[in-house]
């Protein structure tokens, strides 16, 4: 029997799985009536009873997020929904929105309703036009349909609905960034506290969640938190995207569990591409330390990832096969994280200038062992002293990498340069062995 | 200090915690930065200013924290976390993640600095320097490439940016933001390549620039009149206090063999903070200007002046003082010191109380406001921090006195300070205060001032010098202090002008606040004297002295700092008349005229003090030692031996103790006869002031600072425009029967039946040319 759980993906072979009325046909838009006959604080303690955690990478238990928002302080509140999808590795919102945009925009019906929100916007990364026309379609019918602005379903509820399109900036993701850029300033992370939930947009209280997990909210208002918390592990409750992609027979979305195991995963997703075998993978994107095939029984929930030394992070299993040279794996996602540091703190501004240069001589064979000391001891400087959690990022792959795989890194340093055939790790490699399908 | 200031008004909550072993109590809401420094435990630092909101962008001072027995997982940066209760704080001293850390961020930070110390400006007084030797590692691990930028770009006529000297503090941008309310520079692009940056059409026009680079924690930012002129270590600095306004700046004035090489804001909380405006900044070039008098003159038979020695020019001055009715003008800019010694010389050597410190635009009103209701009282500072509301009549804060508007700002920023101003229009600086403005043409204030309800004991009322030139606008601003209990503080424009009535400078009172028309006033000074009598009447006028010398009433006069041309176009054509006796620095148009001149010292060249604007006085010491150059009040002294009639004032410590000695009235006042206005009418009536920087002569010799200075425009209304068919930038002509004044418009909410432009600005001088200075019709045109 498949492990797979399909919720939120369940349609998505339907041709117009992304219409509001194939979302109808499948029972869409029914929660948000439910919701809106409920109170506002019984719609927030079912999620807090669902067991619902942030699926951004945190896990923040997403009920208590919603429930730190004061009521009756006669401000306006915000309901901001993180689309700003831009982690190496990870791709389950972009999908999830293409097609099925209406169960995101259900959720935060929801949401905003239960927070008493009377705007919502939805902070989409700028990079993917076919998506944001999608999503904008959508909002548009929604609007038409009466499922948003005035009284909602004739139930009183008023609620704007608002896509920002960000400028491609990673650090967008990082929610107080993705305040100041959507208040129309560069995105630079806020100093905390205030938390948003007290002062965020515009300084009122704020929610900021991630698309998956406010697309997760209808099943759960339709279904019922028992049902929903039947789901998954203990501490870790409910469904969820797992994203694999790079070296693997069938790439994609895998709706399951939290728990299921990677090797559960890579056997619905076909294995490892044919005649190579597993190297290392990252957990939940780049940010995550690294784990290798001694970590295929590891429950992929946020405890037991946690307790292997990584994070479930956004779930996205990056997998690489033995073709795959790690210091090259680990160079091109540092110059990612050099790539977009803010600038704001000393640490990552200035640690991944280093590190890159470190690691792009390495590569090529030139340094010392010594300089394997000096990364871990650079990333021992960054990890836990910079403003926000990117330079954590961007120090997770150097120091699990050089944990698995330091005789790899000194071999380099032996021979002088890389010892692997670049080539033999792309899609289009020719040599028997390769060839994904 | 400023702690013990709130103290004195909330009671606070303290917060005991611990650092590095040591017990420390702090009021709630201290950062745990701060409470370390109240223990002499110095965390290092860059992005961290306290008078800055917190960052906690540079990392540089996190340190290792734990509230009741649970450790933060992660070291904290300590400029960011406020003081808790059983709170234990383990600093560099004491931990060594700390240690590491801070090792850590500073290394970082010199990835991408240069290691130009040798050539550069901030070497020796560099934060980053320092620090690096004190919390850094001795050597660096870095040998890859840094980055590289051109070098420098200009963010302003006088701040130069050195990009790749820059760590990305952020204070210089946060200044501009909290302090200054001029977000003219900014944060730009991001990781390492990150940059302050200016929007090309928004240039940095801020008059408190200045201030970002004297905070800047490295060299990147300098100032283009010092750049590359000295090392600090060659600088021997003195204590000092600005010149240029009655701000009260405190100051540090650095001078490097003899040279004044620059000038920093200095450190005083009650006053200035630590900021200063860009003209007391960069304003004191006038000092060493081509025109500088450095020898006595006299006037000879040929009508040519000729150099003279000291003894045959002071016999010169003593002589013509001595056989005729003479009177006294001193100019706004004396100290209290100088200004004593001419309140003093009029009296006892003169015989006169004809002595006014007014050398501008001044009405009889003003003067009986400021003899009854100004000398003597002290409205401080502190005061705006904890306005109700603040009324600004006549007063442009941002122009007339910088610090009063930062200090504004600052409350209107932290807690909405209400602020409500009667002008012309809606300036930059009324848009930062988020003021209220009540509109009115220039004379017609007193009718607006009636009208303002709602004050309280709490909220302060402030007028500027120039209202006395509406006339009753004092005598309302007056009666809405009285009737609401509000304080009333008068805010002159000049640095000595608060001094000068103090020292009695002026015909209605003697030193101390002594009113010249009360018997024991005068019986007081006549026994600290050693004189037999003051004369009782009450003195001339600057105006009625000139009414004197022109028709012969007074014969000679003893002039002190005064430009004619602030007074009025004809001022000169009465002094022409007289033997006039010029005590000055350059020549100008009355050394054109005078029949001796002694030179003096410049502000940098003496010591003495002034009063700002509060009444706090504000003293300085010699900085350059000129050995020929001396006080006035020192002049003074040897003109009045000359004549047989002492005023022993040899030196500027000897004038301060007398006059400390006298001690101030504790008598009546002299009443106050209100004045009421009448609406003035005319379908274009001109307004004006001065802007902080514009033509006026100390601020000679500095180009760099000039064009930073505000576009000169002729404010019209959008009816008038339509009128004229001009719009915003087209040139306007503003003439009367006297003369006319060009400039482009701008087109703003003035009332349509006025028009503003720049008092004296280089292509505006509205009393040389117009004859007026405001409250006065005038036409305007198309030119």
């Amino acid at each position: 029997m498949s492990k797979l759980t399909p919720v939120l993906s369940a349609n998505w072979d339907e041709k117009d799985s992304f219409t509001i009325a194939g979302y109808k046909r499948n029972g869409g838009y029914k929660a948000v009536e439910k919701a809106l006959a409920m109170e506002p604080d019984a719609v927030i303690q079912s999620v807090k009873d669902s067991g619902l955690r942030g699926r951004g990478g945190a896990g923040f238990p997403t009920g208590m997020k919603w429930g730190f928002i004061p009521q009756g302080d006669n401000k306006e509140h915000y309901f901001v929904v993180n689309a700003d999808e831009s982690e190496p590795g990870t791709c389950k919102d972009t999908p999830l929105m293409m097609a099925n945009p209406h169960v995101l925009i259900e959720g935060i019906i929801i949401g905003s309703y239960a927070i008493r929100a009377n705007h919502a916007f939805i902070y989409i990364r700028g990079e993917v036009a076919h998506v944001i026309r999608r999503v904008q379609q959508a909002i548009e019918d929604a609007y038409k349909a009466g499922y948003l602005g005035k009284n909602i379903l004739g139930k009183g509820f008023d609620l704007e609905l608002i896509l920002h399109v960000g400028a491609g900036a990673y650090i967008c993701g990082e929610e107080t960034a993705l305040l100041d850029s959507l208040e129309g300033f560069r995105g630079q992370p806020r100093l905390r506290p205030p938390f948003p939930a007290i002062a965020g947009l515009y300084a009122r209280p704020t929610i900021v969640n991630n698309v998956e997990t406010v697309a997760s909210v209808p099943s759960i208002i339709a279904n019922g938190p028992e049902w929903f918390a039947a789901i998954g592990t203990e501490k870790s409750k409910g469904y969820t995207l797992y994203s694999l992609s790079g070296h693997v027979n069938n790439p994609g979305q895998f709706e399951a569990p939290l728990g299921i195991t990677l090797r559960e995963l890579l056997e619905l997703a076909g294995g490892i591409r044919n005649g190579h075998k597993l190297k290392f993978w990252t957990p939940g994107g780049s940010s995550t330390p690294l784990f290798t095939d001694a970590h295929l029984d590891t429950p992929l929930d946020y405890e037991g990832v946690s307790a292997a030394g990584s994070m479930l992070g956004t779930k996205a299993l990056q997998i690489f096969d033995e073709t795959t040279c790690i210091v090259r794996a680990v160079l091109r996602w540092t110059e990612f994280y050099k790539h977009e540091s803010c600038g704001k703190c000393t640490p990552c501004r200035e640690g991944t200038w280093w590190l890159v240069q470190i690691l792009k001589d390495l590569e090529h064979g030139k340094g010392t062992a010594e300089d394997l000391d000096k990364l871990l001891d650079l990333c021992d400087n960054i990890m836990g002293r910079s403003f926000c959690a990117l330079a954590d990022g961007a120090a997770s792959p150097i120091i699990s990498s050089i944990r698995y795989f330091k005789d790899e890194y000194l071999q380099h340093l032996a021979i002088g340069g890389c010892p692997f055939d670049s080539v033999a790790s792309t899609i289009f490699a020719t040599s028997p062995a390769g060839g994904a399908k | 200090m400023s702690t013990q200031e709130v103290s004195a008004d909330v009671t606070l909550e303290l917060i005991t915690l611990t650092i590095d072993g040591f017990e420390v109590t702090v009021p709630k809401g201290t950062l745990v930065i701060r409470a370390a420094e109240k223990l002499g435990i110095q965390i290092p630092r860059f992005c961290d200013h306290p008078l800055l909101d917190p960052v906690g962008a540079c990392r540089q001072c996190l340190v290792d924290i734990e509230i009741n027995g649970r450790k933060f997982p992660k070291p904290q940066a300590s400029c960011t976390i406020p003081v808790e209760t059983g709170m234990v704080v383990n600093t560099q001293l004491t931990s060594n993640v700390a240690e590491k850390a801070q090792k850590g961020i500073m290394e970082f930070l010199l990835v991408n600095h240069p290691l130009d110390c040798p050539v550069c400006d901030k070497g020796g007084e560099c934060p980053l320097q320092n620090q690096a030797m004190s919390n850094g590692n001795g050597e660096s691990r870095f040998d890859g490439y840094k980055r590289t930028f051109e070098k420098p770009i200009k963010i302003s006529a006088q701040v130069l940016l050195d990009r790749e000297r820059c760590i990305l503090c952020a204070r210089c941008t946060r200044f501009s933001e909290e302090i200054a309310g001029d977000p003219f520079i900014t944060l730009n692009d991001r990781g390492a390549l990150q940059q302050v940056g200016i929007y090309e059409e928004k240039p940095f026009d801020s008059y408190f620039s200045g201030n970002t680079i004297q905070i800047c924690p490295v060299g990147a930012l300098t100032g283009a009149s010092y750049r590359f002129r000295a090392r600090p270590f060659d600088l021997v600095s003195t204590p000092s206090a600005c010149e240029h306004c009655a701000s009260g700046c405190d100051m540090r004035t650095d001078v490097r063999r003899g040279k004044t090489l620059r000038r920093l804001a200095g450190d005083d909380s009650q006053v200035n903070e630590e900021w200063n405006c860009d003209k007391g900044r960069w304003a004191f070039k006038y000092a060493t200007a081509n025109n500088r008098i450095k020898t006595p003159m006299i006037r000879g038979a040929d009508g040519e002046l000729h150099e003279a020695s000291w003894p045959e020019a002071l016999a010169t001055a003593a002589a013509g003082l001595s056989v005729n009715r003479a009177a006294v003008l001193v100019g706004g800019r004396a100290t209290v010191e100088d200004a004593y010694g001419y309140s003093k010389f009029a009296r006892v050597a003169l015989n006169t109380n004809d002595i006014d410190f007014r050398s501008r635009v001044h009405t009889d009103e003003e003067r009986d406001f400021l003899t009854s209701a100004i000398v003597g009282v002290q409205v401080n500072y502190s005061a705006i921090d904890r306005a109700d509301h603040l009324v600004l009549i006549g007063f442009e804060p941002e122009d007339e006195s910088p610090i009063v508007f930062l200090r504004a700002y600052k409350q209107v920023r932290k807690r909405g300070l209400k602020v409500t101003t009667i002008a012309p229009f809606t300036t930059r600086g009324s848009k930062k205060l988020n003021a209220q403005v009540i509109k009115s043409a220039a004379g017609n204030e007193s009718q607006l001032i009636s009208k303002i309800s709602g004050l309280t004991s709490k909220s302060v009322i402030l007028v500027g010098e120039r209202l006395c030139e509406s006339y009753g606008a004092l005598s309302a601003a007056l009666k809405l202090a009285q009737t609401s209990g509000a304080k009333l503080a008068w805010i002159p424009r000049r640095a000595g002008e608060r001094g000068a009535i103090e020292a009695g400078a002026i015909g209605t009172l003697l030193p101390g606040g002594r009113p010249v028309s009360d018997v024991a006033a005068r019986v007081d000074i006549q026994s600290a004297w050693g004189v037999k009598s003051i004369p009782e009447n009450i003195g001339r006028t600057t105006s009625e002295i000139l009414v004197g010398l022109q028709s012969g009433d007074i014969d000679s006069l003893l002039v002190g700092g005064v430009d004619p041309l602030d007074i009025s176009a004809d001022a000169l054509v009465g002094l022409e008349k007289a033997f006039v006796v010029s005590l000055e620095m350059r020549h100008s148009s009355i050394t054109e005229i005078a029949n001796v001149i002694l030179p003096i010292a410049a502000v940098v060249e003496k010591s003495g003090s002034f009063l700002d604007w509060e009444g706090r006085a504000r003293a300085f010491e010699t900085a350059v030692d000129v050995p020929d150059l001396r006080s006035d009040v020192r002049i003074l002294s040897m003109i009045a031996e000359k004549m047989g009639k002492p005023i022993n004032l040899p030196t500027v410590a000897a004038a301060a103790n007398e006059f400390a000695s006298l001690g101030n009235w504790d008598g009546a006042r002299a009443p106050f006869i209100a004045a009421s206005g009448t609406a003035i009418s005319g379908d274009t009536i001109l307004a004006s002031w001065r802007l902080l920087l514009d033509a006026g002569s100390l601020q000679d010799g500095e180009v760099n600072l000039a064009n930073t200075a505000h576009p000169s425009v002729a404010v019209i209304s959008t009816d008038r425009a339509e009128k004229l068919g001009v719009k915003s930038g087209d040139p306007v002509r503003v003439s009367n029967s006297r003369g006319e004044i060009t400039l482009p418009c701008e087109i703003k909410d003035i009332e349509s039946n006025s028009v503003w432009v720049p008092r004296n600005s280089h292509t505006s001088k509205t009393i040389a040319t117009l004859g007026i200075a405001s409250g006065a019709s005038v036409s305007v045109v198309k030119a």
